[in-house]
């Protein structure tokens, strides 16, 4: 009980941590893709910038505009960052650690529904947003709002499906059980190397990251669902978007790239806490990669217009999700995994 | 256990008299995110995860956002609510109330239903729901699913003839 809050307090911060931290990241990656130096001044190689950036949003003027649905307008960005922190719960951080004869898990908890609980995670998570942007009674904050949830709504269908899938093959819901399905070294993204595009594109789309932003497209929309927002509520609105691509990376991590297995780690003969610790080690710089991958996808490539969002959602990720499921049974069948 | 079904319970009935009762319709259907994830707790409570966790995907998730959508893009709120006469209004509550006692009246003794399965906590978890579906009930459940896509498909035919006529 006493490990499972201290376990789940460093885990809430090591996510504010990475958060913040992801915020230097991006911009320092924006810098490198175009030729720039990126933030410098704050400490070494600009390290403090996150936490001048902190303060700033701290020290910046609370203003609430006077015809806002007061309490709603409180509420949304509360509900966006409670949402995205509660996901990290169930992800398995690592594996178990072994110290005079007791375990000690690197998960916050195991329910047999891992998947569908982060799954309902983000779908609450489209209240911050929704509400938030009602709330300002501003019209282009509505339009954000409107915006996110459509797309959101839409997207959680294919990520849905294309994880239908990838239960069929591994048998269950569990994260952990999907982990340990990996642990021989078939990482699933080579049993499911269409679920995983899939699977990345529609994390995109409901981490409302580039190249789906259209919730926050500043050059239609001014700023989107927190146009309204000031202060630490909009550094809340941000943070929760960072914090939700820190979940998502590790989501598809722990899914698809073999959570913290590290390949052929069981024939080195090391003791068992050292590859559970360069496990977790081996999972955070898969994470970062994923993150980094975002980061990159986001100067890459243009924003989408509307309507190619929703086709592509509708009329093209749908349909393969439906396809990659048919050929996932089809082959279970044909292989002998299931009887009909 | 038992303070957490109090709790729930509690929270439940309170957010479900908010909803008829609220005046503005955004907060009747914020209302009704709470009494959904209330009850998603009592699934919890009852070791039923899988339909707790499939409760708020689609209830909370999906079908809340959709009417939070249509309230946002209609603009409704307290002024645009119809405002019922007070004749109306007190004659509503004395027909609900009669109606309930009746209700009460009638269902009193007979409903002692007894659970089925009271001993197996594992009823409620994704595989014995699977099994449950696709075993006992195959049947009802491929001719509700094929309601479900009937109904989606005539929506789609509605929307596609009102398109052609205008």
């Amino acid at each position: 009980m006493l490990y499972t809050f201290i376990f789940l307090s460093v885990l809430l911060l090591i996510t504010l941590m990475v958060a913040a931290y992801e915020t230097y990241a991006e911009r320092k990656v924006a810098a490198f893709m175009q030729d720039r130096i990126g933030p410098d001044r704050a400490g070494p190689f600009g390290l403090f910038q996150p936490l001048a950036d902190g303060v700033k949003m701290f020290m910046k003027e609370d203003f609430v505009p006077s015809t806002a649905n007061k309490k709603l307008y409180f509420m949304g960005p509360a509900i966006a960052m409670t949402t995205a922190l509660l996901t990290g719960v169930v992800i398995p951080w690592g594996g178990t650690l072994h110290f005079g004869g007791e375990a000690y898990s690197l998960q916050g908890a195991d329910p047999g529904i891992g998947i569908l609980y982060i799954f309902a995670m983000v779908s609450i998570g489209v209240y911050g947003i929704m509400l938030g942007g009602w709330a300002s009674n501003n019209k282009y904050a509505l339009y954000g709002a409107i915006r996110a949830a459509s797309q959101m709504v839409s997207y959680e269908l294919a990520m849905g499906m294309s994880i239908v899938a990838l239960v069929m093959t591994t048998g269950t819901l569990s994260l952990s059980g999907i982990v340990n399905g990996q642990l021989d070294g078939t990482w699933n993204v080579f049993v499911q190397p269409l679920g995983v595009l899939l699977f990345i594109t529609c994390a995109f789309a409901e981490c409302n990251r580039a190249p789906f932003d259209l919730p926050e497209c500043e050059t239609e929309l001014v700023g989107g669902y927190h146009t309204e927002f000031s202060s630490m509520k909009l550094g809340f609105y941000l943070f929760a978007e960072y914090v939700n691509m820190f979940i998502s990376s590790a989501v598809i991590s722990s899914l698809y790239f073999g959570g913290y297995d590290i390949p052929f780690v069981d024939q080195s003969g090391m003791a068992s806490n050292l590859v559970v610790i360069l496990g977790t080690l081996a999972f955070f710089a898969k994470v970062c990669f994923f993150i980094f991958l975002f980061m990159w996808i986001r100067w890459t490539l243009p924003r989408f217009r509307y309507d190619q969002l929703m086709n592509l959602g509708w009329k093209k990720l749908i349909p393969l999700a439906i396809l990659n499921i048919l050929i996932t049974g089809g082959y279970m069948v044909l292989n002998g995994q299931v009887k009909l | 256990m038992q303070y957490l079904f109090y709790f729930f319970a509690a929270i439940s009935i309170i957010s479900a008299l908010m909803v008829v009762s609220a005046r503005s319709p955004i907060n009747s259907v914020i209302a009704l995110i709470v009494c959904f994830l209330s009850i998603a707790g009592h699934y919890i409570l009852l070791n039923a995860q899988f339909l707790a966790m499939v409760h708020i995907i689609v209830y909370t998730g999906a079908i809340m956002v959709l009417f939070l959508y249509v309230i946002m893009m209609l603009n409704l709120n307290q002024r645009t609510e119809p405002q019922k006469k007070l004749l109306t209004r007190i004659s509503a509550v004395v027909a609900g109330g009669v109606f309930l006692i009746t209700l009460l009246g009638a269902t009193r003794q007979g409903l002692q239903i007894a659970a089925a399965n009271p001993e197996d906590a594992s009823i409620g978890l994704v595989s014995q729901v699977g099994m449950a579906l696709f075993k006992d009930y195959l049947l009802p459940f491929e001719v509700s699913s094929v309601l479900f896509l009937s109904a989606m498909v005539g929506a789609m035919m509605l929307g596609l003839k009102e398109k052609a006529t205008t």
